[in-house]
């Protein structure tokens, strides 16, 4: 088979930060971690404890897609091909957990936002990277 | 003050902030050392060492200035720490000659900012969350900042808004300042939006500055006053962010503050009812009010109020930002935590001109960077 004839690599769907997960035919999910010398969550993979400095205690989690807003703010002024304004906000995940997220699915006016406004989580692909691969991010709505 | 010997500000001096496209950080530098090298009767020969702040252009930016100005083969400190990147230099030359082991050093801080829009904004969008998964971004963080501080107390736009009006209102005193604008309380809400609660007046301009400050030892000073006032640093503390639920998603610029300031005020065996001014890092109006309460200017909760009773506008019982704060006296990133020095520096030898407050005795000078950092020097005389 000579190069011109070979078939173009599978395009694959990659998640935009390496804690969402998306697993083959199973809902997308955020991963985590709890420490068990002092509880405290994080997303993602820890070496050592921010917070009580332990190495290497910790258990794997899956953090819940549900949350209350805790703090929210309407962007206007962004990086380039981000459309603007959007609703920037900081979700407690039920169950324990933050997440920095957008949140869609209403007009960015303060007017629609309220704090411990209960939101969702949803994925959907935002852009595609150099290779052509679909690039997944999470968001969260209103419920 | 941290078992060290006493140290003095012996001179200072700083460049009117602004727009310096055809000026590098070494010709910016070089003119701020000057001043304060003439301010303190001192020769480039007489520095002992060089703790240069400066944080896009980090790559020897103290060997730059000396360049510029005179290449005598010290030692130099390139110093980056965000926004606190001149207060660090500071912190620096103060330690240098409060252990001993120097009795002249020079902290100098600058920024060529360029046309730079958006701070920190990413260089490969096509990877970056920036903007997809929410904001950490400044504009956006110190929105939020303020967001959690109207959810808390209450706190409205126009509070907000006002500190930008007294900064303006301030900067018309202080012919360094980058804009001398009066703003009224409309203009400042009616500006465009950046990130919601702040507007565009109540965000820090970007720009180009330089500022200056020499320290020395009490011998040295002696020498140099002949007699004049001695301006000693009675404080310098340095923290960075403690774990805080949330702060690595949402940075907690208050709890590493409040911290910050417990330890100023415990060294310098003051507290704030002691204080003459306060300049503050107002990088955008949400956070000044956050930092009247941080600083323990006032009681939890009360920052809305005081700004509204005009205690932190000149003439009120303690005035905040007389220089006009970042908001509008600017803030090229390294220079100003040098030169919020020289407004101190200034105030308490009597040199501050139409924004002189009568019978001043301590400053404290305050600056934070996202990451994070913040650091605190007080000064008395």
């Amino acid at each position: 088979m000579t190069t011109e004839n070979a078939a173009p690599a599978a395009k694959q769907k990659r998640p935009i930060v390496p804690y969402l997960k998306l697993p083959e035919n199973e809902e997308p999910y955020l991963a985590g971690c709890r420490c068990t010398s002092c509880g405290t969550i994080y997303l993602g993979e820890r070496r050592a404890c921010a917070n009580c400095m332990a190495v290497g205690q910790f258990e794997p989690l899956k953090l819940s897609k549900r949350g209350k807003v805790y703090d929210w703010t309407i962007v206007y002024q962004s990086a380039p091909g981000i459309k603007t304004p959007y609703i920037a906000a900081i979700v407690d995940l039920d169950g324990g957990g933050t997440v920095r997220c957008n949140i869609e699915g209403i007009e960015p006016d303060p007017k629609n936002i309220r704090f411990d406004m209960p939101v969702e989580m949803y994925t959907e692909v935002v852009r595609q990277d150099r290779e052509g691969n679909d690039i997944v991010a999470y968001k969260f709505r209103p419920i | 003050m941290l078992n060290m010997r006493d140290v003095y500000v012996v001179g200072v001096g700083m460049i009117k902030f602004g727009r310096y496209p055809e000026q590098d950080i070494g010709s910016l530098g070089g003119q701020a050392v000057l001043l304060a090298l003439k301010d303190a009767g001192l020769s480039l020969k007489d520095i002992q060492i060089v703790m240069s702040g400066n944080l896009y252009q980090t790559s020897m930016s103290g060997q730059r200035i000396l360049k510029e100005i005179g290449m005598t083969g010290v030692p130099v400190y390139n110093v980056a720490n965000a926004c606190a990147s001149g207060s660090t230099a500071f912190r620096e030359a103060v330690f240098a000659v409060g252990s001993g082991a120097y009795d002249v050093a020079l902290a100098v801080g600058t920024e060529q900012m360029g046309k730079m829009g958006l701070l920190g904004a990413p260089s490969d969008p096509s990877t970056s969350p920036e903007g997809v998964l929410g904001t950490g971004l400044m504009p956006g963080v110190f929105a939020m900042a303020g967001m959690e501080h109207m959810r808390k107390y209450g706190t409205t736009i126009e509070q907000f808004a006002k500190v930008s009006v007294k900064n303006h209102k301030h900067a018309l005193l202080n012919p360094l300042a980058q804009y001398q604008v009066d703003l009224s309380l409309e203009d400042v809400l009616n500006s465009r939006m950046v990130a919601y609660p702040n507007t565009l007046y109540m965000c820090c301009p970007t720009g180009d500055g330089a500022a200056a400050a020499i320290v020395a030892s009490a011998e040295k000073a002696r020498q140099l006053q002949g007699g004049g006032k001695m301006i000693r640093v009675v404080a310098s503390a340095l923290t960075t962010d403690p774990y805080t639920p949330r702060t690595l998603v949402f940075p907690d610029i208050n709890t590493m503050t409040r911290e910050c300031a417990r330890q100023a005020y415990e060294q310098a065996g003051l507290g704030p009812k002691d204080l003459s001014s306060v300049e503050l890092h107002d990088c955008f109006a949400t956070a000044e009010l956050l930092h009247y309460e941080n600083l323990m200017l006032c009681g939890e909760g009360e920052a809305g109020r005081m700004i509204d009773e005009g205690r932190t506008a000149l003439g009120g019982d303690i005035p905040v930002n007389t220089s006009g704060g970042l908001l509008s006296k600017g803030h090229p990133i390294g220079a100003t935590g040098v030169a919020n020095i020289c407004e101190i520096v200034w105030q308490l030898r009597g040199q501050a001109g139409a924004r002189q407050i009568e019978g001043y005795k301590a400053g404290l000078a305050h600056t934070i960077g996202l990451g994070s950092a913040c650091a605190i020097h007080i000064l008395t005389a």
